[in-house]
């Protein structure tokens, strides 16, 4: 259990475990949101929390760890991944939704055994 | 009031993270889809406020066209697409609500402490630099591999989208 000692350097300067602490939130949110939705598109909007919470912990690193370039390249490839899933997707939600009238995961039991 | 007893930074890096933890957690609770779309805007746009505090100026731009411009809009456009408006039920059902709340808090708990705990190393105190410039240079001559890799994803993404959202009016249970 976090005692007093570790939360006291949270009331100083800005530092790694402010951004992640804030990185773990958004991944749960994101965490919840995939697990419990229904709608197809609301399971796509935990996993773009999911990127964002990971893109954070990148930036958190380059700007207060290893002070290199590196984690903001990784984290233009995450934005850059994230919108091509994101795409496709979408692209799938549609294609069911044409076909089938509605995105509900519930519904979705045409590979049933 | 004292400016010394609250750190400037910790006073901006506050009101960026409420706004970024408050509009995640409206995106995961709200019974709304529409309402989720728009706390993900306030996410994404906290998100962006953050990559300045960081000062990661090219991340910024990047999230604030790619995300906010581009995958939210996407986002609501599958959102407007697929409901049927006239239909006024919940449109963003949870199911298994107080397990997945558990789950999530045992991983953010998790993941906090050791992020507490941890003696992270402190590097020297460095001001913010501009990034682009560096983030361009890594891409030609460190990361080439990965970029040209992730074009091609991009390619193939494009590509297979179109096709796959191709308008196929086909009647439900079809085989």
């Amino acid at each position: 259990m976090p005692t007093i000692a570790d939360i006291m350097p949270l009331t100083l300067a800005v530092g790694i475990p402010h951004l992640l602490t804030v990185s773990a939130f958004v991944f749960a949110c994101g965490v919840i949101c995939v697990t419990t939705r229904r709608n197809a598109v609301g399971v796509l909007m935990g996993v773009e929390l999911i990127l964002n919470s990971a893109n954070i912990n990148f930036v958190a690193f380059s700007r207060y760890g290893i002070g290199d370039i590196s984690g903001h390249v990784f984290s233009v490839f995450v934005i850059v991944l994230a919108a091509a899933e994101a795409t496709i997707a979408l692209a799938i939600v549609l294609a069911i939704f044409a076909r089938h009238r509605s995105i509900d995961l519930g519904d979705a039991t045409t590979l049933k055994g | 009031m004292n400016p010394d007893i609250i750190p400037a930074d910790l006073m901006v890096f506050s009101m960026l993270a409420g706004l970024i933890c408050g509009s995640a957690l409206l995106c995961a609770l709200s019974q709304d889809i529409v309402r989720s779309g728009f706390a993900l805007l306030g996410t994404f746009g906290g998100v962006a406020g953050l990559y300045a505090f960081l000062g990661a100026d090219f991340l910024m731009g990047a999230q604030l066209l790619i995300y906010v411009g581009g995958i939210l809009i996407l986002i609501l456009f599958a959102v407007l697409l697929t409901q049927r408006i006239q239909h006024l039920d919940v449109t963003n059902k949870s199911v298994g609500l107080p397990a997945g709340l558990t789950i999530a808090a045992i991983i953010a708990g998790g993941v906090s402490l050791v992020a507490l705990k941890t003696p992270w190393p402190t590097g020297p105190e460095r001001a913010p630099n501009p990034t682009t410039a560096r983030i361009g240079d890594a891409l030609l001559t460190d990361y080439l591999l990965p970029f040209e890799l992730a074009s091609i994803v991009l390619l193939v993404s494009l590509v297979g989208a179109v096709v796959i959202a191709r308008r196929e009016v086909r009647p439900a249970g079809d085989s």
